[in-house]
């Protein structure tokens, strides 16, 4: 068990070395090894692919890892307990960012939600975490990391605070309680109370290594895909190809974008690397921004599981604020840079 | 005979953990009524805000993960030694 511990420790170094060669391992590879043409559609879609797979699956396993350690000191009761009688406002606060790293799946949206309405978490609060957690998340933050630079990933991140904060703050502020169904009220929700386990930290590390076992295994497919869809848009469409449609000058681009984006559900592996194979020919940063952040954040299938505990007019209150903020987000990226 | 709820609705760990159990029962020859709680108001009942979660005799022993098998033989064996005691 001990040693078990020690072995992400000893891998650490061989990232490192791996990561760093990258380039000149692939431009051998591609250059010598397969003796390609420099400069052609196909060399560059190839030398694209091969570069940026291992790239991000490099950044997605060490990422990962760290995400995984840093949840194992959270938990949504715990979270819940945080969030308790909390004030409008600073409430949203805290749960748009406890959301970022509360483990959380959207098949346990509806216990979450019942457990937190039911231990007295306000509606805007509630609704803060529910629009933060599936946003903000380990995977869409490390592909905007490595396919588009710390800028854009923290630009990302903290546009989504944004976005999670105000449109709680606005959801509590219009009193929505009675679009809530009523059988949420009448639940008698248990109390948990899990042991603060102490964990001794070899556990924890193991809690980051069953997090890329799980992580990993189910998003490499969507990588792999979404990078060579990429690959081909890198090297075959022409440039500034996307700049009509999703450029600047297209000012419909962004509510366009963003309409398009909610009923599709990607995951952030999926959809990135063809943002940023669009971006690279001319889409404008807001108008990718708003797509990837609709897609991500506004999901069909999660309103729909959310429909078990909202009536329709706060679903689409709530689907409403939070593409009005997207939009407004694209537009004032697309106004700045 | 142990009363043993998957809490869950359809999440690949709630299907996994399911599996999990019925396979250490059937391992170690033990009487258990296995049963799968797709219910939320049950869910909710037991306090568990993220699944899967898993309840041995009415108590709640995890919840938002999966254990290991090691970790989930343990408790089985723990709730049948309480049983023998009552």
């Amino acid at each position: 068990m001990k040693n078990k511990s020690l072995i992400p420790f000893i891998l650490l170094p061989v990232w490192f070395v791996l990561y760093n060669y990258l380039q000149p391992i692939t431009d051998y590879f591609v250059d010598s090894f397969l003796g390609m043409e420099k400069g052609s559609h196909l060399t560059e879609s190839i030398r694209f692919f091969i570069f940026e797979v291992p790239k991000v699956m490099l950044l997605l396993t060490l990422i990962v890892f760290v995400v995984g350690i840093i949840r194992s000191y959270f938990s949504p009761e715990r979270t819940r307990k945080i969030l308790g009688g909390k004030k409008l406002f600073v409430g949203n606060v805290l749960a748009s960012l406890l959301g970022i790293v509360t483990p959380f799946c959207s098949c346990s949206a509806i216990p979450l939600f019942l457990g937190f309405v039911e231990s007295g978490v306000p509606l805007g609060v509630t609704f803060s975490f529910l629009i933060a957690a599936p946003m903000i998340n380990e995977v869409a933050l490390v592909l905007l990391f490595g396919l588009f630079g710390w800028k854009t990933a923290l630009l990302y991140m903290s546009t989504g605070l944004i976005i999670a904060i105000i449109s709680g703050y606005i959801i509590g502020r219009l009193k929505l309680e009675r679009y809530v169904e009523e059988w949420v009220y009448q639940v008698k929700a248990g109390r948990l109370d899990v042991e603060e386990e102490k964990n001794p930290f070899s556990e924890r590390i193991t809690a980051g290594t069953g997090a890329v076992k799980e992580i990993v295994s189910k998003v490499w497919i969507y990588v792999v895909i979404g990078i060579g869809v990429g690959a081909g848009i890198h090297g075959y469409v022409p440039e500034n190809f996307m700049a009509g449609l999703m450029g600047k000058s297209a000012w419909w681009s962004v509510p366009v974008a963003v309409i398009i984006g909610i009923p599709m559900y990607s995951n952030a592996a999926g959809i990135i690397p063809i943002v940023q194979a669009l971006l690279e020919k001319g889409a404008s940063l807001g108008t990718v921004l708003a797509f990837m952040m609709s897609v991500i954040g506004l999901s069909l299938p999660e309103t729909i599981i959310l429909r078990k505990v909202l009536k329709l007019r706060l679903i689409f209150t709530f689907v409403g604020i939070v593409a009005m903020g997207i939009i407004i987000v694209g537009y004032i990226f697309n106004f700045i840079f | 005979m142990l009363e043993i709820k998957v809490l869950g609705v359809g999440c690949t760990n709630c299907v996994n953990l399911e599996k999990l159990c019925r396979e250490v029962v059937a391992e170690n020859n033990i009487e258990a009524n296995i049963q799968k709680v797709t219910d939320f108001k049950e869910i909710a009942g037991f306090g568990v805000m993220s699944t899967p979660g898993l309840v041995i005799n009415g108590t709640v022993v995890i919840s938002g993960k999966l254990p290991t098998k090691s970790t989930l033989i343990h408790w089985i064996m723990n709730a049948l030694a309480e049983e023998e005691t009552k």
